[in-house]
């Protein structure tokens, strides 16, 4: 077990240092100067070449990546450009927020999920689970910006049930965390569905249905535990990709965490708060597929870890 | 396996090809015109009407006629970006899992690290270093969503090496060349029509969410996405100018992921196995 952590622990700070070379590289060759950007449009150049000297800017690739790389092992994340602040400090101040939303939006996934996989496995092939599908093809083949707009249209605008936007209460994280929650259970449904329905066909569940057992519990106690493991590595998945991929639901809804940094500093070429986010994404990217793949083994004691 | 769902989803394919490809004869408005008229007095856009089925839009065009024009680029971007990504994808997951040497592992490693990175980030760090084109839209999009496919083509090129008719070829003293492309790569065949129809919705949808933020296909070229993004100010006043587009978006996305669920269900060699 230990030899299994440190063996993935270590495959992923390679990984990350790969993520942090490759993100580097491509700011480094934007066009935009952020040595101009800070100093605003009416210094000198003297000023801009100043600035630019004293960020290193003017260093050769390697060096400067070696410098970043070299503070970054010190648990250095460099300072922003437009906030001069710590990168650090301002990434951790946006976590909190994208947290609440990542729990918010992942427990209406597997709440409206599981429900519609559960039930259409049970009416396989019949006109309710036809109809219980196509929704869930709808809910994939939404993109956040629309079903956001919807959701504000017909809640915010129409109904005046929640605000446009905002941050704070129990009432503002209700919307994105729905939408959020609602286009996401699209993939837990179908993939949930599927997985029921190769286990309902194992011999195990002729036995219990033999044994007399009511199709409910066939359902829950049989069933799903065997068929929730693809579920397990989806929510795993989840976690990395709403650490970043939230960026547009983040900023429809005014939402104050990662995403919404993360947008804000690419309008602004802000280069140190973007190698920080993608960096914090990716490392909610590699911990949850190690989350999932260490809690399978829980669900399912036949998996072993290699 | 064909149900009424997929003749449905492929006939709506047909038309929205069709839509795209006789969009100069269909929209009744060039989508760039601008009407003098073409705003209220106080320089609102014009409800649905006769003339304009649709309204129009903040400047006071046609927006039927945009909606028409926006299908030619969803699907442009659609073929394009999503056939570079094929492209990529398998070249890369063949060599991976074909060759045995180091090359076919530092391909993989570069798929795995690929995986690592947050793919929405990565699509608007690209779109925001290059000014976007079309064509750089496509090239974008095709630039995060290789990754997917080449994973899946490396896992089926790894199981096809180890059949026995592979190496009853290599016995027979087949080239590494021939067994590559007359038995492995027909075998991908399924797979890559698949995942070529499923990716168009994939890719329609991140081409709408970047043009949404302003960093796809840039205005006054019509999108689904920059519809949106023009018009958004309005939408509490004349939604219609969001919803409808935004319903274009999920009407193209539903059908192609409908049609490929359905070629799957059909070509897809690893389900076939487990079902009854």
């Amino acid at each position: 077990m230990m030899r299994y952590l440190l063996g993935r622990l270590s495959q992923a700070a390679l990984l990350l240092l790969g993520v942090t070379l490759i993100t580097f590289a491509l700011l480094y060759i934007l066009p935009a100067d952020p040595a101009r950007q800070i100093a605003g449009r009416s210094a000198t150049a003297e000023t801009v070449a100043n600035i630019r000297t004293q960020l290193g800017l003017d260093l050769p690739f390697y060096q400067q990546y070696g410098r970043y790389v070299t503070q970054l092992v010190q648990g250095d994340l460099g300072r922003s450009y437009a906030q001069k602040t710590e990168v650090g400090e301002v990434v951790a101040s946006r976590l909190p927020a994208t947290l609440i939303l990542m729990g918010a939006a992942i427990a209406c996934e597997l709440v409206i999920g599981l429900v519609i996989g559960i039930f259409a496995a049970a009416q396989q092939g019949r006109r309710s689970d036809d109809v219980v599908m196509m929704l869930s093809f709808v809910g994939v083949s939404t993109p956040q910006f629309v079903a956001s707009l919807a959701m504000l249209y017909t809640f915010s605008v129409l109904l005046d049930w929640f605000p446009v936007g905002g941050y704070g209460e129990f009432k503002h994280v209700v919307l994105p965390a729905m939408t959020l929650g609602l286009l996401g259970a699209g993939w837990y449904a179908r993939m949930l569905r599927s997985s029921m329905i190769d286990v309902l066909t194992q011999d195990y569940i002729r036995t219990a249905r033999a044994k007399g057992a009511s199709q409910l519990r066939v359902l829950m106690r049989h069933a799903l535990r065997n068929a929730v493991l693809p579920v397990v590595a989806m929510i795993g998945i989840d976690i990395g990709l709403f650490m970043s991929g939230a960026v547009v639901v983040e900023s429809v809804f005014g939402w104050p965490g990662i995403g919404q940094l993360a947008w804000q500093a690419i309008q602004q070429v802000d280069i140190p708060i973007i190698m920080g986010v993608t960096l914090v994404a990716a490392v909610a990217i590699v911990l949850g597929n190690l989350l999932a793949d260490l809690v399978a083994p829980l669900i399912d004691p036949r998996i072993q870890l290699r | 396996m064909v149900n009424n769902t997929t003749r449905i989803a492929s006939v709506l394919v047909f038309l929205l090809v069709l839509v795209a490809v006789c969009a100069p004869w269909l929209a009744p408005y060039p989508p760039e015109e601008t009407f003098f008229d073409g705003l209220t007095l106080e320089g609102a856009p014009l409800a649905p009407s006769a003339r304009f089925w649709f309204g129009t839009d903040l400047l006071g065009r046609d927006l039927f006629s945009r909606v028409i024009f926006g299908a030619q680029t969803s699907l442009i971007i659609g073929v394009v970006a999503n056939g570079i990504a094929l492209t990529v994808g398998t070249v890369i997951g063949v060599f991976g899992g074909f060759l045995r040497s180091w090359v076919g592992v530092a391909l993989m490693r570069f798929t795995d690290l690929m995986m690592c990175f947050p793919a929405l980030l990565l699509a608007i760090v690209l779109s925001a270093i290059f000014t976007p084109s079309l064509w750089i839209v496509a090239m974008v999009i095709a630039m995060v969503n290789w990754v997917q496919i080449a994973r899946v083509v490396y896992a089926q090129t790894v199981a096809l090496a180890e059949r026995s008719f592979v190496e009853a070829t290599i016995s027979l003293g087949a080239t590494p060349a021939r067994i590559l492309f007359r038995h492995i790569v027909p075998h991908l065949v399924p797979t890559l029509i698949v995942y070529g129809t499923l990716g168009i919705a994939t890719t329609v949808l991140l081409e709408a969410t970047l043009s949404f933020l302003g960093i796809g296909v840039q205005p006054p070229t019509p999108s689904w996405g920059n519809i949106i993004f023009e018009n958004q100010s309005y939408f509490s006043t004349a939604p219609w100018l969001v919803f409808i587009p935004g319903a274009a978006i999920v009407l193209m996305a539903v059908c192609f992921n409908v049609l490929g669920d359905a070629l799957r269900q059909v070509l897809d060699p690893t389900l076939g196995a487990r079902r009854s």
